[in-house]
């Protein structure tokens, strides 16, 4: 049995997980919280947020995400390719900014439009 | 002089400020002007790049620019008129707002509602007075996020965090994903003042130490930070002799708590909640003062920006109906924070104006398992609210249905009790 604090939405139940049957779940309030409890021990993952250089914007970085949740232990690895990106201006809200990052099926796309 | 009339004026164009016009105008006011003193709208989600805004409001995870820009979007078409720029200087009581930028000028606007969202600022190291040498390297939290989100600097490599607010704790993994080392976050308090999720996502998943119950005893370092010493405190906050650590470090962020920033509420005479440090409001977020609103962080610190949404709506849509000649009005009941709670907002509630029931918000002052939030009115219980946990950290709200308020006989007192097995 192992004790969570769920991340799913800023309530943080105390979840316990049950890694002998099945991962099954409780203290949970939501159905996403089940679901969180499983992939957090088997698979955990992270949506990855952070920003790119831009030129001849209102502000010289743009923020940026990836587009669903990627394995905890890529983070560093996706980090990396925005190390050397320059973006131009303009930049519109959703534009795909790294494609398929470290092989996830996740892009890095614009949090906003600059 | 020049005047000009508006029927609701916004001082502030972020979260607060936008949900507030909005609802303003759908409500009906007809001319509606948000006045915001930075170059763009959005306030501090601009910097806030990280995801977890907006599940309850639009039940989905967005990050801060995101969770902004779905608002900004809204206006377009509304003819609700933003100035950027621009400086509010004073706010009066007969709803004038004087304000200045470089296109316009001094200009002093009048209006039949004002609502005052002009968020909060962080507390630096002067209010909370650290020991030491005066280096470069201690930012604010929300100062470094700037820095690192939006301008593009890195503001240090080895970094120690002070306090375990959310932004502190923010940054602490911000800082991590770029590179920096972060040794540790050292909280004075036996508990961390940010969500659970965050010490989770942002300290465990990079295995930084959370130190509860220290603080730094003295900051060395003549230029720069070099050094910070950590000591453990006693039950009175005092730092106990010989648990010092030391952390070398050429960065210290300061996650010390938020401040509304209420000159302008002050200046106009409107009255002041000293727990909360901002307004005194009614139910639909009015304050004293009639014609009057404030809503966000300017009135109590909050820890989603979903909740300033939801309040904010409340205060635009009452500043609207106020602007169109349908005040609120009747008495109104007092609510006291008793046992173990720190505060309320609203703290005033006019039955008139309430259809079915008023959400009260407030934060408990200890960790809290397995209690009862009870409502109560000389010495009868209203109503009761069980709670498996509570924490400073989190704000609180419960919903008291109008039914149970018609029943209280004079103020009602909102305090936690053991919970009844």
């Amino acid at each position: 049995m192992k004790e969570l604090i769920c991340i799913v939405c800023p309530k943080g139940c105390h979840l316990k997980v049950d890694e002998q049957n099945g991962y099954t779940v409780t203290g949970n309030s939501c159905p996403r919280g089940a679901e969180y409890g499983k992939i957090e021990l088997t698979n955990p993952t992270r949506v990855i947020t952070s920003t790119v250089a831009v030129q001849g914007g209102a502000h010289p970085r743009c923020p940026v995400k990836t587009s669903k949740p990627i394995p905890k232990e890529l983070i560093f690895e996706a980090m990396k390719t925005l190390d050397d990106l320059v973006l131009d201006a303009p930049i519109r809200l959703g534009q795909v900014v790294v494609k398929d990052v470290c092989g996830t099926g996740a892009d890095f796309v614009a949090a906003r439009s600059l | 002089m020049n005047q000009q009339f508006y029927d609701v004026i916004v001082v502030g164009g972020g979260p607060a400020g936008l949900a507030a016009a909005l609802k303003a105008k759908e409500t009906g006011a007809e001319k509606v002007l948000i006045l915001e003193r930075d170059r763009e709208l959005g306030g501090i989600l601009n910097q806030c790049i990280h995801n977890g805004f907006g599940l309850h409001h639009f039940k989905e995870e967005l990050t801060g620019p995101e969770y902004a820009g779905r608002f900004i979007a809204q206006l377009e078409g509304t003819g609700i008129e933003v100035k950027l720029d621009t400086m509010v200087l004073e706010v009066t009581r007969d709803r004038k707002v004087a304000a200045v930028n470089r296109t316009d000028g001094y200009q002093v606007y009048e209006a039949g509602a004002i609502v005052l969202a002009m968020g909060c600022r962080e507390r630096t190291r002067g209010a909370i007075g650290i020991p030491g040498t005066r280096p470069a390297g201690v930012f604010t939290a929300g100062t470094a996020q700037r820095y690192v989100n939006m301008e593009g600097y890195m503001v240090g490599r080895r970094v120690l965090i002070l306090g375990s607010g959310d932004i502190g704790l923010i940054m602490a993994r911000r800082m991590t994903l770029e590179g920096a080392k972060v040794l540790a976050c050292v909280e004075v308090m036996p508990y961390s003042g940010g969500l659970n999720r965050n010490i989770v996502q942002c300290l465990q998943d990079y295995d930084i130490p959370l130190y509860l119950s220290h603080t730094i005893v003295d900051i060395r370092g003549k230029d720069r930070v070099e050094k910070a010493i950590v000591a453990k405190v006693d039950e009175n906050r005092r730092p106990i002799p010989g648990t010092e650590m030391e952390f070398d470090c050429d960065t210290i962020l300061l996650s010390v708590g938020l401040i509304p920033e209420n000159e302008l509420t002050r200046n106009a005479g409107i009255e002041i909640d000293r727990r909360t440090n901002g307004a005194v409001v009614c139910e639909n977020m009015e304050t004293q003062t009639p014609g009057i609103f404030a809503c966000g962080n300017v009135v109590h610190v909050h820890d989603l920006v979903d909740y300033v949404t939801a309040e904010s709506q409340r205060a635009g849509a009452a500043a609207a109906r106020f602007a169109m000649g349908s005040p609120s009005s009747g008495d109104a009941l007092e609510l006291f924070s008793g046992e173990g709670v720190g505060y309320t907002v609203p703290q005033r509630l006019r039955l008139d104006a309430i259809d079915k029931s008023v959400e009260v918000f407030f934060r408990v002052r200890a960790v809290y398992r397995n209690v009862e939030i009870v409502a109560e009115s000389g010495g009868v219980k209203l109503a009761g609210y069980k709670r498996e946990h509570m924490a400073p950290g989190e704000m609180e709200h419960i919903a008291l249905p109008k039914v149970l308020l018609q029943r209280a006989e004079g103020p009602i007192t909102i305090s936690i009790r053991e919970a009844v097995k």
